[in-house]
């Protein structure tokens, strides 16, 4: 049972990150490969307020969150600058940069030691040190952001963002100014983000700048497209499906001696099928 | 009264110059059409107008008072300009009824995050997809449509927009009779309702039909201007048009 409240919250965890990027990969159409970063922002904001000024994790939280949208209103003016392919590598570089400044600033982050005895939430007396609180606390954080996410598509802003997405200088000319959505968008995505950074940091208890490399926002973003992009309950389902299929490739009965490796032949496998005959993602209609 | 003049407009790509220093007025409650071979610069000029490109020299000056040199796609809206496109572009993965649904909401990011369509919204976006015979495939994906219906779902969005300059860029092209007639006879209604209509297009029949007055541009430059009947049978324009 510990085990499996454990992925649970880690299905939480992925669930808010793929929320956020679906605003701005699904919704909007920006390939943005830098979702850890927003993630690792969140994540060691979370960590310093709490283990060095001694904050509340609900306030270490909103901090990480402004913070982190902080950082994306900067990036995202820069970012907008760039379209297409060119976009997605300017994004990859921004997630190197927070990576080495993660690796490198250790007066501040401690680099590759990493920061750990991060304290778990607690709140009025209630504490949610046990695994099966932090789960209920997760779950409302992922019904706030799924609530959040949905409310946004379905505005005129949602709308709007899905025009962006189809052809930004035609939905110009009707009289939008592009980049404040963009920016807009992006900037609650990286708060969003960065909640998901704050529970991480807070249920590990321990972060270092490996978590937040480009490899775990290639993860997020194919949790995005696997699920369906510009669906919510597709990014939910996405991180259920990555996050718990190589765990239930454990069970498979590889022989003992290739069966890491075999788990992640088959899981990549099952992936490029699983784009070959549904590119859209299990629940999504839109197609990059 | 000109509702839109250039002075001197110039735009050139890569040493091209596909608006050289042109100079042109379309009067407001008319129907101009701009007509020349391809690459005589029309379309240029429609983009230059409509801020999809950035303008080299000369200026634009609407409603006989705002000059302006530099305009951004998003702010010719409050100028009461809207257009179509030559290579027709909706929003593909959208359905029918959210392409025009798109261009009659907020346009700012706080006002349109708080507001969903209304019943005026949805009322004015069957009026023109009534209008244009595309109310029956509102639920469907643009992309699916028909390359007529394609452009008449253009027409009904620039039509929900309410706009009192309307630039079309070759709106009959490829168009069925059928279509074509409906096309035609919104261009004659706009004109009735006092709407200003700026019409690049090849179908010289439509062009005598429907037309105040006519440019004709060629390499950039300002060939011929006047009624149409006497500029499309001048021999410079015919040599012009058809390399004859």
């Amino acid at each position: 049972m510990p085990y499996v409240i454990h992925l649970l919250i880690m299905v939480s965890i992925y669930s808010i990150l793929a929320l956020s990027l679906n605003l701005v990969v699904g919704f909007t159409g920006l390939v943005f490969v830098a979702a850890a970063a927003f993630f690792g922002i969140g994540a060691y904001v979370t960590a310093i307020v709490m283990t060095s000024f001694g904050f509340n994790f609900f306030l270490a939280c909103i901090v990480g969150a402004l913070f982190s949208a902080l950082i994306a209103f900067a990036i995202g003016a820069v970012l907008s600058k760039f379209r297409g392919d060119y976009y997605t590598l300017a994004s990859v570089g921004f997630n190197i940069i927070i990576y080495s400044v993660f690796l490198n600033w250790q007066t501040v982050t401690r680099g590759p030691l990493g920061i750990p005895g991060i304290p778990r939430p607690s709140i009025f007396g209630l504490s949610f040190s046990d695994n099966f609180s932090f789960l209920i606390l997760a779950s409302l954080l992922v019904i706030l952001v799924f609530l959040a996410c949905r409310f946004i598509e379905q505005s005129s802003f949602g709308r709007v963002l899905r025009a962006i997405r189809e052809d930004e200088k035609a939905v110009s000319v009707f009289g939008y100014e592009v980049l404040y959505f963009k920016l807009a968008t992006f900037v609650v995505a990286a708060a969003f983000s960065a909640f998901a950074g704050s529970l991480y940091a807070s249920y590990i208890t321990f972060i270092d700048p490996s978590t937040f490399f480009v490899n775990e926002s290639i993860f997020i973003l194919a949790v995005v497209i696997l699920g369906g992009l510009a669906s919510n309950r597709g990014a939910v389902l996405g991180a259920a499906v990555l996050v718990l299929l190589p765990e239930a490739l454990r069970f498979v009965g590889f022989p003992p001696d290739i069966a890491a490796q075999m788990r992640q032949v088959v899981y990549g496998l099952l992936l490029v099928i699983l784009m070959m005959y549904r590119p859209q993602g299990l629940m999504g209609e839109y197609k990059l | 009264m000109p509702i839109i003049e250039t002075k001197h407009l110039y735009k050139h790509f890569d040493g091209v110059r596909a608006v050289d220093h042109l100079s042109v007025a379309f009067e407001k409650g008319q129907i101009t059409s701009v007509v020349g071979p391809n690459g005589s610069g029309k379309s240029t000029l429609v983009n230059l107008l409509t801020g999809m490109i950035p303008v080299d020299g000369g200026e634009i000056v609407v409603a006989g008072s705002v000059r302006f040199t530099k305009i951004k796609s998003h702010e010719v809206k409050d100028y009461g300009i809207t257009r179509t496109f030559q290579d027709v572009r909706l929003f593909e993965q959208m359905p029918v009824l959210d392409n025009v649904l798109v261009v009659l909401t907020e346009r700012g990011v706080f006002a349109s995050l708080f507001e969903k369509h209304s019943p005026y919204h949805l009322e004015k976006a069957e009026e023109v997809l009534r209008r244009v015979g595309l109310w029956g495939k509102r639920h469907e994906l643009a992309l699916g449509l028909s390359y007529g219906q394609r452009k008449l779902l253009e027409i009904a969005r620039v039509l929900a927009t309410d706009a009192d300059t309307i630039l079309l860029d070759e709106p009959f092209a490829g168009l069925f009779p059928e279509m074509l007639k409906v096309v035609v006879d919104i261009c004659k209604e706009l004109k009735v309702k006092g709407k200003t209509l700026i019409l690049i297009e090849h179908n010289m029949d439509l062009i005598r039909e429907l037309s105040d007055h006519i440019y004709v541009l060629d390499a950039g430059k300002l060939l011929a201007e006047g009624k149409p009947q006497s500029v499309l049978a001048r021999r410079d324009v015919i040599e012009a048009y058809l390399g004859e």
